[in-house]
């Protein structure tokens, strides 16, 4: 087990405690660089969505998981993103522009959803954003002549310094990690800055944090505003990997997706919105391997526990019926969601820091090291 | 005149069925506070219940309606039993989130089981209607405007006037303090999920006859019952029925005299106009926290 010995604050904030991380960032890099030169072309188009999926996450974090507000509205703020570019690429604006005015506008509408959402907490501060979402929603179905309505918007190819970028190459697989990995490591500096420990602070406890001269209003505006932000630029690529806009694709269940990515991959850690998005991605082709392959391997399995021929048949056309059923997916949504919070509620990346911690300290991991403290709810209204 | 008048009454009507749903978003919020992000979908699922002994068994429909309650209110408290109950104690959002999961569950197990199609329930009151003058109004609206009078009157008196109800109150002020002064805390919080439940299925089943069930009803229906409670202010039971019948006259209102589009988003924006000028709803009861 290796021991930190931090002398000062530098030692404390450093991007990299130590060279362990180096390496181990350094071969997940160029695993990642090689890719798209040796996963098929399908896998490749998961990782974009990964990529896409991981940066909102990001932004979706910043506000939630930093400074404690809860957003059902994301799925807003990504529209306005992919909107936005969709517009300005009708009339020949280049993509660094258009990529940079998707961010901005969003977080010029991030922070003005920001104020507001001042004075609430809670239920009404989740509710507020799904109203929030509503109206962008309904507005970009109704303003007609800028997003064309229900009949949604093309966006026509990327291209970047006269180059085409097809969303289908590895050059805007590329092209999306990069954001990916800039919008993290641009997330890790505010996070050690005081305007990120200002985030923290105001999560952990606004008492404390007002009482400590935070200005608890200004960073919560700029939460919103940083979070809206990483999620337009997000939209922008978004928008041109679908290559089709329409505004119901951007829903509540869109929304509750960016949610579900944080809440299982552990709303404490940047690592958690990677790890979330690529369970929140990987698990449509899982569930479309298990559609195709699962009825063979059970009527395998019944075939050799002695089962006979006409046995396995059925029982390989009762298992493929059930596995080819609508509404499958959103069921084993459900019964994931409900069980990361029942049972795992760190989510992946907390399992990967308990199996870690498992080994780290062999024989000596007690569980009762990552319990979680019950709380015993006060009521809100006296708060 | 006489368009108002008529405007007016559908969308009382339709804020009732609302204010239906948002009376189980209340009754959970105030005896556990927590927000039961599926109560859209208990009440979907008391639809199919009772569309299932009355439409497919062919009991009585008032014998079929006591058995859907019934069994929806056992139900409530399973659910309760396996997703709430683990985590009572913990911070809201993970019970949100567990909510929210429970409703993408029971949308897709009850779309494999009865179909994603549009279902009727034959009631006794399906056709007839009621003139006043020239006034013409349906007895299914009626009923649903009735049901939602007597129920928000016998919760209200069962949360002010019964030991339960007091006892309920009392857990969702201060859990611990409850358990201490010998409220079985985890009971209470299993009947009121029944109560819930129960209640979801009356207006599962009034809402029959007006907008059909099928398996999203819940959803659609739910995230309109949420402004309602917020409306009256998330605590308030006679404030969930007013907050409900507000935006169900918004909502008709809008649709007949705004033009196209404004009938879906006029509720939310009048939920975010008065979340900010008083936070804590109309009826909110808003308490200084003492350090």
């Amino acid at each position: 087990m290796r021991f930190l010995f931090k002398t000062d604050y530098e030692d404390d904030i450093k991007l990299f405690p130590h060279s362990g991380y180096i390496v181990s960032y350094g071969i997940l890099l160029a695993f990642l660089l090689i890719a798209p030169f040796v996963l098929s072309s399908y896998l490749v188009s998961q990782l974009v969505f990964v990529c896409i999926y991981a940066t909102v996450g990001v932004g979706l974090m910043i506000l939630t998981g930093f400074t404690g507000q809860a957003s059902l509205g994301h799925a807003a703020f990504l529209a306005i993103g992919a909107y936005t570019a969709a517009y300005l690429q009708q009339f020949n604006v280049p993509f660094p522009v258009y990529f940079l005015a998707g961010g901005l506008l969003t977080g010029v509408v991030g922070a003005l959803v920001g104020f507001p959402a001042l004075r609430l907490t809670g239920i009404y501060l989740v509710i507020a954003t799904i109203s929030f979402a509503f109206i962008v929603e309904e507005v970009l179905a109704r303003w007609e002549t800028v997003t064309h309505g229900n009949e949604g918007m093309r966006v026509k190819t990327l291209s970047l310094f006269g180059q085409a970028v097809p969303q289908n190459g590895p050059s805007f697989y590329y092209l999306c990690l990069a954001v990916l990995i800039l919008t993290i490591v641009g997330t890790l500096n505010l996070l050690r800055s005081p305007t990120g420990r200002a985030f923290v602070a105001i999560r952990d406890s606004e008492t404390a944090a007002r009482s400590m001269g935070v200005n608890v209003s200004l960073y919560k505006v700029k939460s919103f505003a940083i979070s809206a932000a990483i999620t337009g630029l997000a939209g922008v690529l978004f928008a041109h990997k679908l290559s089709f806009i329409s505004p119901e694709m951007f829903t509540l269940q869109l929304s509750i997706e960016f949610i579900i990515v944080i809440l299982i991959g552990g709303a404490f850690s940047l690592h958690g919105a990677v790890l979330g998005a690529i369970f929140l991605v990987m698990i449509d082709p899982f569930l479309t391997y298990l559609k195709d392959d699962l009825p063979g391997i059970i009527a395998g399995i019944a075939a050799t526990f002695g089962a006979d021929s006409i046995t396995a048949g059925k029982i390989h056309g009762n298992v493929a019926a059930i596995a080819s059923a609508n509404g499958l997916k959103g069921a084993i949504y459900g019964v994931i969601i409900v069980l990361f919070v029942l049972f795992e509620p760190l989510g992946l990346y907390g399992r990967w820091l308990k199996i870690k911690l498992f080994f780290q300290l062999f024989p000596l991991y007690k569980r009762a090291t990552f319990k979680r403290q019950k709380i015993y709810v006060k009521s809100e209204r006296n708060r | 005149m006489l368009d108002f008048v008529q405007q007016l009454v559908s969308g009382i009507a339709l804020g009732c069925v609302y204010g239906l749903i948002a009376l189980g978003f209340v009754l959970i919020y105030k005896a556990t506070e927590v927000v039961n992000f599926a109560q859209g979908d208990l009440m979907m699922l008391g639809g199919f219940f009772a569309f299932t002994f009355i439409g497919m068994l062919g009991l009585n429909y008032w014998l079929g309606f006591a058995g859907a309650v019934i069994a929806m209110a056992l139900f409530g408290m399973l659910a309760e039993r396996v997703v709430v109950r683990p985590i009572l104690g913990y911070p809201q959002f993970s019970i949100i989130m567990a909510t929210i999961g429970l409703g993408y569950f029971l949308r897709s197990v009850v779309g494999m089981i009865w179909g994603t199609d549009d279902f009727k329930i034959e009631t006794p009151f399906s056709d007839g209607v009621l003139r006043i003058g020239s006034l013409v109004l349906a007895y299914d609206k009626l009923s649903v405007i009735a049901a939602t009078i007597i129920l928000c009157a016998l919760l209200y008196l069962f949360f002010n006037r019964t030991t339960l109800g007091t006892a309920m109150r009392a857990s969702s002020e201060n859990m611990l303090a409850a358990y201490y002064m010998g409220i079985p805390v985890k009971r209470v919080v299993s009947i009121v999920w029944a109560i819930a439940a129960a209640v979801a299925t009356a207006a599962g089943v009034l809402l029959a006859p007006i907008t059909f069930i099928h398996s999203n009803v819940g959803l659609v229906l739910g995230l309109k019952a949420f402004p309602a409670a917020v409306l009256g202010g998330f605590g308030s039971i006679p404030g969930a029925v007013v907050g409900g019948v507000l935006i169900g006259v918004i909502e008709s209102m809008a649709g007949f005299y705004l033009p196209q589009g404004w009938k879906d988003v006029a509720p939310y924006i009048v939920l975010l106009v008065v979340l900010l000028l008083k936070p804590e709803g109309l009826f909110g009861v808003h308490m200084r926290k003492k350090v």
